[in-house]
C-alpha cells in the first residue's frame, strides 16, 4: 500500500495533494496490467474505474458503422485515462485499447466518488484536476475538428 | 562574377525569372511532391537562407510563391515541396524531368538560425509547414556542435499525409534530437501518437529558458502552439513563425500580401511572434 501511495503521489496529476487525501485515494487503488491488443474498457460499458498509466500506450478509439475504428487520441505514461466514472450515467464513451503492454494503477471510481461525497475538500481537489484535463482535451478536440491541414 | 559564383543577394533583376530545369519530382504524399530544380543556360546558382521562398513560374500557367525546402549548403540546386491544390500547383508538380521552370528570388526573411546558436531549438510544424523548416533541420544537423538540443514536433492530418517519412526516422536517430510525430486521425496500424500537434508538448523534453522556437503550419495551429509555448515558459521573443499570404510581386510593391503594417513577402515570411502575435488576434486581418 505504501508503494502504491508513493506511485500515486509521484504522478503529476496528483501533485500537491495532502497526505491524508493521498491515503484516501490509495485506498481505492490497485495495480493492473493489460496485454497489448486488449481493452481497458469499451464504449457503453459501466464506467467504474479510471487509470493512471505507468507504462505503455493507450489508444482511445471510436467506431462508426461501415468504417474501420478511428484512433482519436493516444495516452502514455503518467497520464490519466477516463473521466466517465465521474459523471452520470457512468458509461464509457470510447474504447480504450492497449497499443503496447500496459501497466497502470486502477482507481475504483465508485469508491472514490463515495469518498468525495463524504469529504468535499477531497472532491474539490479531484474535480479541479479533472477539469484541467477535460479543458486540455476539449481544446485539442476543437483544433482537431477544425481539420486545419485540409485544403482551404 | 563567374557562372560558378554564388550570389548572396536576390537577382539584380528581381522581376525577371531565371530559367531552371526540373531534375527530379518525388511524390511525398498523395497530393504533395518535392521538385528539384537546377539552373539552365549557365546561370549562376542561388544561395538562400533557410525560411526564404522563391516565385516559381510555370510557363503558360502562372507564378507561385513556394518555400525552399532543400539544403542551403547545396548550391547547385533548389528544392521545393509543393502541395497540388489548384491549376498552377497541379501544373508545377506535373512537370516532367528536363522541363523548364522560371525562378525568381530567393525572397523574404529567413529563420533566425544564427540567433539560435548555443540554444535548444524547438521546431513545431504542421502539414506541409515542415517544408520551410526542413532547411533549418539540415543546417542544425550539419552544424551540430553549434546548437544544443533539437526538438521537432510534427503534426499531420493522417499517417499518409506525413512528409519526409524516411528523413523523420533518420533525424530521430541523431544525438540530442527528439522527434515526435502525431496525426489527427490514425488507423489501427499507426503505432505513434494521435492528437493535434499541441498534445506533443506532454512528451517533449523542453528547456524553455534556453530555447528558441520556430513554427510553421496553418495559422490557427501556430496560434495554439504559440499560446502553449508561452504556457511552457517561452517568451514571445523566443518564438518565430512563418506567415503565408497571397504573394504576387514578392518585393513589397503590389500590396497583395499586406498584413497590418507588414508585407509578408518582404518583411516576412518569418516574423518574431512578439511582432506578429498582436495582429494574429485581430479578426479584421
Amino acid at each position: 500500500m505504501e508503494n502504491l501511495e508513493r506511485i500515486i503521489s509521484d504522478c503529476p496529476f496528483f501533485a500537491g495533494l495532502d497526505q491524508g487525501f493521498l491515503q484516501l485515494i490509495t485506498g481505492c487503488a490497485s495495480n493492473v496490467r493489460f496485454d497489448s491488443g486488449t481493452y481497458l474498457f469499451k464504449e457503453g460499458a459501466p464506467a467504474d474505474t479510471f487509470y493512471l498509466l505507468r507504462e505503455g500506450k493507450v489508444a482511445l478509439e471510436i467506431f462508426a458503422p461501415h468504417r474501420k475504428p478511428i484512433v482519436i487520441d493516444t495516452l502514455e505514461q503518467g497520464e490519466i485515462v477516463g473521466w466517465s466514472w465521474l459523471l452520470p450515467p457512468y458509461v464509457w464513451r470510447f474504447h480504450a485499447h492497449a497499443m503496447h503492454g500496459v501497466r497502470a494503477i486502477a482507481l475504483d471510481g465508485k469508491c472514490l466518488r463515495t469518498k468525495c461525497e463524504e469529504n468535499h475538500d477531497l472532491g474539490y481537489e479531484i474535480l479541479k484536476r479533472f477539469v484541467q484535463i477535460i479543458e486540455q482535451r476539449l481544446d485539442a478536440t476543437r483544433l482537431q475538428l477544425l481539420d486545419v491541414y485540409a485544403v482551404q | 562574377m563567374t557562372t560558378a559564383a554564388i550570389s548572396m543577394e536576390p537577382t539584380m533583376e528581381p522581376m525577371i525569372p531565371r530559367a531552371h530545369a526540373v531534375r527530379e519530382v518525388v511524390k511525398e504524399t498523395p497530393d504533395t511532391f518535392t521538385l528539384t530544380l537546377q539552373p539552365q543556360n549557365g546561370t549562376s546558382p542561388h544561395s538562400f537562407r533557410p525560411g526564404q521562398f522563391s516565385m516559381l513560374w510555370v510557363f503558360g500557367v502562372g507564378e507561385l510563391p513556394i518555400s525552399i525546402s532543400g539544403d542551403a549548403d547545396k548550391h547547385d540546386r533548389l528544392v521545393y515541396t509543393v502541395r497540388s491544390v489548384g491549376k498552377a500547383t497541379n501544373a508545377l508538380v506535373s512537370q516532367k524531368t528536363g522541363a523548364g521552370v522560371g525562378v525568381r528570388g530567393p525572397f523574404g526573411t529567413g529563420w533566425p538560425v544564427e540567433a539560435a546558436r548555443g540554444q535548444d531549438l524547438i521546431i513545431v510544424a504542421g502539414g506541409i509547414g515542415l517544408a520551410p523548416l526542413r532547411p533549418v533541420i539540415y543546417h542544425v544537423l550539419s552544424h551540430r556542435g553549434e546548437y544544443d538540443r533539437l526538438v521537432l514536433l510534427y503534426g499531420a492530418r493522417s499517417p499518409r499525409d506525413l512528409l519526409y517519412r524516411k528523413e523523420l526516422a533518420a533525424w530521430a536517430r541523431q544525438r540530442d534530437t527528439q522527434v515526435l510525430v502525431t496525426v489527427d486521425y490514425g488507423g489501427l496500424s499507426w503505432r505513434h501518437h494521435v492528437g493535434v500537434v499541441t498534445t506533443l508538448f506532454r512528451y517533449a523534453r523542453l528547456r524553455p529558458a534556453r530555447s528558441l522556437a520556430m513554427l510553421c503550419g496553418p495559422e490557427i495551429m501556430m496560434r495554439f502552439v504559440a499560446r502553449d509555448l508561452e504556457a511552457q515558459g517561452l517568451t514571445r521573443k523566443q518564438i518565430y513563425l512563418s506567415m503565408e499570404r497571397n504573394m504576387k510581386c514578392a518585393l513589397g510593391f503590389c500590396g497583395h500580401c499586406q498584413y497590418g503594417p507588414h508585407f509578408i513577402c518582404k518583411d516576412g515570411p518569418v516574423f518574431p511572434y512578439e511582432e506578429i502575435g498582436p495582429l494574429m488576434d485581430k479578426y479584421e486581418l
